[in-house]
Order: structure tokens, then sequence, then C-alpha cells
């Protein structure tokens, strides 16, 4: 039987002739799988709800030659309809979704780790346990380490002396020594260096403490790295509401 | 799996009512394999469409003359306008025979993945209609889904300093469908149930 039973996170939906969609899922054991969702935008659809963008959900497909099918759906979570009442935070989240599809591989090759950064994000961007820009910055430079691109925000990202150093440089690796010291380096306040560090490491009592000036600085160095190693930037990424 | 222009033609003509996956394949390899020619005419008939088809200039619906049939008949209630993405919605809801104020199409629903915000639909012209004061109540029918969910977010936060009514259709539309698959009756008991956000 060419089925299979996964876990996964609506990142996408596309309309796809009169009253199918095509979904894409970050799945568990499956990465990222895109599969047809028949009759999901006609009335008295049982799926339609369930396979909704930020939904956590438990699904079965039926695999196809080109595309998989959806047969079977059931919400594990459903972050969607309290996040699309807070603008904010909805702007936040679908950044989050499509730096995860930019991010992980098109054949169903296995991201565990991303899978489960992502579905932790979505309940700390849910339960507004803090400023939604902060989660989405954290959840971008975290995917970015995941994916083997990690950031040095304190220690000489080439000789790894130790920090903190003031220059920094995205094409070099992060924060750079004064012997270290590539031209065309930025040097960024040190409070932004230390907020980068504390949203990577996951030192929330030190990121909530930071200032709107260290987290306007954060935000654009967050871009520029993201930006650096996707070749280009996030479309949903302008469109952030940051407060 | 295709790649590059050919997997993206395939993409864009899947979006196409009707046309499923395999329909697309099917007829990305045919233009691939027409004559020049042929493939130039359709792009241009395709543009054309585009250049001749009007928009009315008030509400954005489409339309055959500068100001739609809508916008211009004076038997129209005045104070009440319904916002809606698409010009499909309209007809879905002059169908069911509830409502009998003038409507305001965006051209669209707020979808940052695929790079429309705010700045990209008609909301600077709605802003722009509501200025003069004559219209008192605003009712936000965007689709039933999530990307319509936060459209109506967006608007409502934006509306609700002019202090006018600004209010939301009923649920029991089916969740993450289409306003224009909704029946007259599902369509129109919404309508009337249409509730008020702050
Ligand atoms: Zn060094
Ligand atoms: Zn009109």
């Amino acid at each position: 039987m060419p089925t299979y039973r996964d876990e996964g996170v609506v990142l996408r939906t596309q309309r796809l002739g009169e009253a199918d969609r095509i979904i894409t899922f970050l799945t568990r054991e499956h990465g990222r799988v895109r599969a047809v969702a028949k009759g999901v935008r006609k009335t008295g659809s049982r799926f339609g709800s369930r396979l909704e963008p930020f939904g956590r959900v438990d699904v079965q497909f039926y695999q196809g030659r080109s595309l998989d099918t959806v047969t079977q759906v059931e919400t594990l979570h459903a972050h969607g309809p309290r996040l699309a009442t807070d603008y904010a935070r909805w702007t936040s989240g679908t950044a989050m979704l499509e730096a995860t599809e930019r991010l992980t591989p098109v054949d169903g090759e296995p991201v565990l780790p991303q899978y489960l950064l992502l579905v932790a994000a979505l309940r700390t961007l849910d339960s507004q346990t803090h400023d939604a820009g902060l989660i989405l910055d954290a959840f971008i430079l975290r995917s970015l380490a995941i994916s083997g691109w990690s950031p040095s925000f304190s220690d000489c990202a080439r000789c790894g002396e130790a920090g903190p150093h003031r220059a920094f440089s995205v094409a070099g690796g992060g924060a750079l020594c004064s012997a270290c010291r590539l031209p065309g380096s930025a040097a960024p306040a040190p409070q932004t260096l230390m907020l980068l560090g504390a949203l990577l490491s996951g030192d929330w009592a030190r990121a909530d403490d930071s200032d709107q000036r260290a987290r306007r600085e954060g935000t654009s160095i967050t871009a520029a790295l993201m930006t650096w190693h996707l070749e280009r930037g996030l479309r949903s990424w302008p469109l952030v509401e940051r407060v | 799996m295709y790649e590059g222009v050919l997997a993206d033609l395939i993409d864009e003509l899947g979006q196409l009512p009707g046309i499923g996956p395999k329909s697309a394949q099917r007829i990305a390899f045919y233009l691939l394999q027409a004559e020049e020619e042929d493939v130039k005419r359709l792009a241009n008939t395709l543009l054309e469409v585009q250049e001749r088809v009007k928009f009315c200039e008030q509400c954005g619906n489409v339309s055959e003359e500068d100001i739609c049939r809508i916008c211009r008949d004076p038997r129209r209630d005045p104070s009440m306008l319904c916002v809606v993405e698409e010009s499909r919605d309209v007809i879905a809801i002059e169908r069911t025979g509830e409502y009998r104020g003038r409507y305001h199409v965006l051209g669209g629903a707020i979808s940052p993945i695929d790079g429309i915000g705010p700045e990209q639909l008609r909301v600077r012209e709605l802003m722009q209609r509501l200025s003069d004061g004559a219209i008192e109540e605003v009712i936000i029918a965007t689709d039933p889904n999530l990307e319509g969910e936060a459209t109506a977010t967006y608007l409502a936060r934006a509306l609700n300093p002019l202090g006018l009514t600004v209010s939301r259709l009923a649920s029991g539309l089916p969740v993450g469908g289409d306003l224009e698959y909704a029946d007259e009756v599902t369509l129109g008991r919404a309508f009337a149930g249409r509730r008020r956000v702050d």
C-alpha cells in the first residue's frame, strides 16, 4: 500500500484548480512534503480547516507519481486561528514558515531538528510569552545554525580568540578580533551582539531585557545573515510587523 | 520533479481553475513543442485581456465602464460598504439578496509568503473612500480562512479609529473554504448575523 502516515506542520497552501489546494508540510519523519488536498475549498469539506498554515496535524498520504495526496488529517494543534487575530504575531509566524520552506530540501529527506525547532517556536509565538520579533529572529538564527551556518556573536569566528570583539562581518562568519578583522566589517553595539548571542542560545531572560535599539540592529544583522546564506531574502520579511 | 522555468510554468498553469497537476504538465509539454508563433499569439492574447478588462475606479470590481453598475445604482444604500477579496465574492453576496450597500474589492488577501501586503491591495483606496464620512458601516467579508482572518484583523485595526461601525460576517461559514463556494442560505445568514468587531 503506497500510503504513509506522519505528523507535520502546514507551511503553505496554494490554490489548485477549482476546489483543491497544494499543501506544503514539514513532517517529522519525511521532511518537506507537497501534497494535494482535494475539494478543501468547497463547502462541507472535512479537511479544509485542518489544513491551514501553522496547523500541526496527524496526516496520512497516498503516494503519487508527482505529488502525494492527503487522504486523512487530524488536528494536533491549530495555532493559526489565534495567530490570525494578532497581526504582528501572524506576520512573524508567516516568515518562520517561509524560512522553513526555504531551508529544507524537497526530496523528503528527514530534518528532525528543524521540525522540532519549528514546533517549539510556534508554541512560543502562540503563548505570547515573548516579543514576536524576538521569537522570529531567534528562530532564524537557530535555523541557520541547524543548517550548519552558526555565526559567532562573541569569540572571533576566525581564530577563536575569546570575545567580545568590536568588528562583525556576515561574510567572515560573525565577530572578528582586531587581528582577523576584515575590510568592510560592521561595528554593531555590544548590546546587539549580546542580544543575538542570547537569542541563539535561548537565553530569554537576557533577550527580553534588551532595548529597542539593540532589537532593531539585531533584526537587520539577522536579515543580513539569512540573505547571505539563502542568496535572496524572504518575501514575507519586509511585511513582518515589528512593534 | 522538474526544475527552473519549466517547473514555474507547471506551477503557474496548475493555479488556473480546473487544471490539476497532470493537465498542467501536459499543457506545459505541449507548449514546449509548439511553434514559436503559436506561443507568441497566446502570450499576446493573455496580455491584451489584461489591458482591456476594466476595473471600477471606485470599488475595484470588474466592469465594462469606468464606474460599475453597482456603484452607479442610486438605490444602493450609500452608508454601507462591504469589503471583499475578489469580484467573484461580490457575485456570491449579490446572489443572497441580503445586502443593499456597495462594495470594495481588495484584489486578494494579505499573504506575506507571496509578497502581498496591505500596500499591494486596494487598502489605501478603501481609506480614501471612507474619508468623507458618508459610510457608516463597513462589513469585512474576507474569506473564512486564515489569510482572510488576518486581513480582517489588519483592516479592523485600521478602521476602528475612524469611528464607524466595523463588522465581520458571522461564523457558520465553512472554515478553510472560499467565500464564493458558500451557498446563498449560509452566506445570507452570515450577513444577517454579522457581529461588530472592536
Ligand atoms: Zn581572530
Ligand atoms: Zn464599482
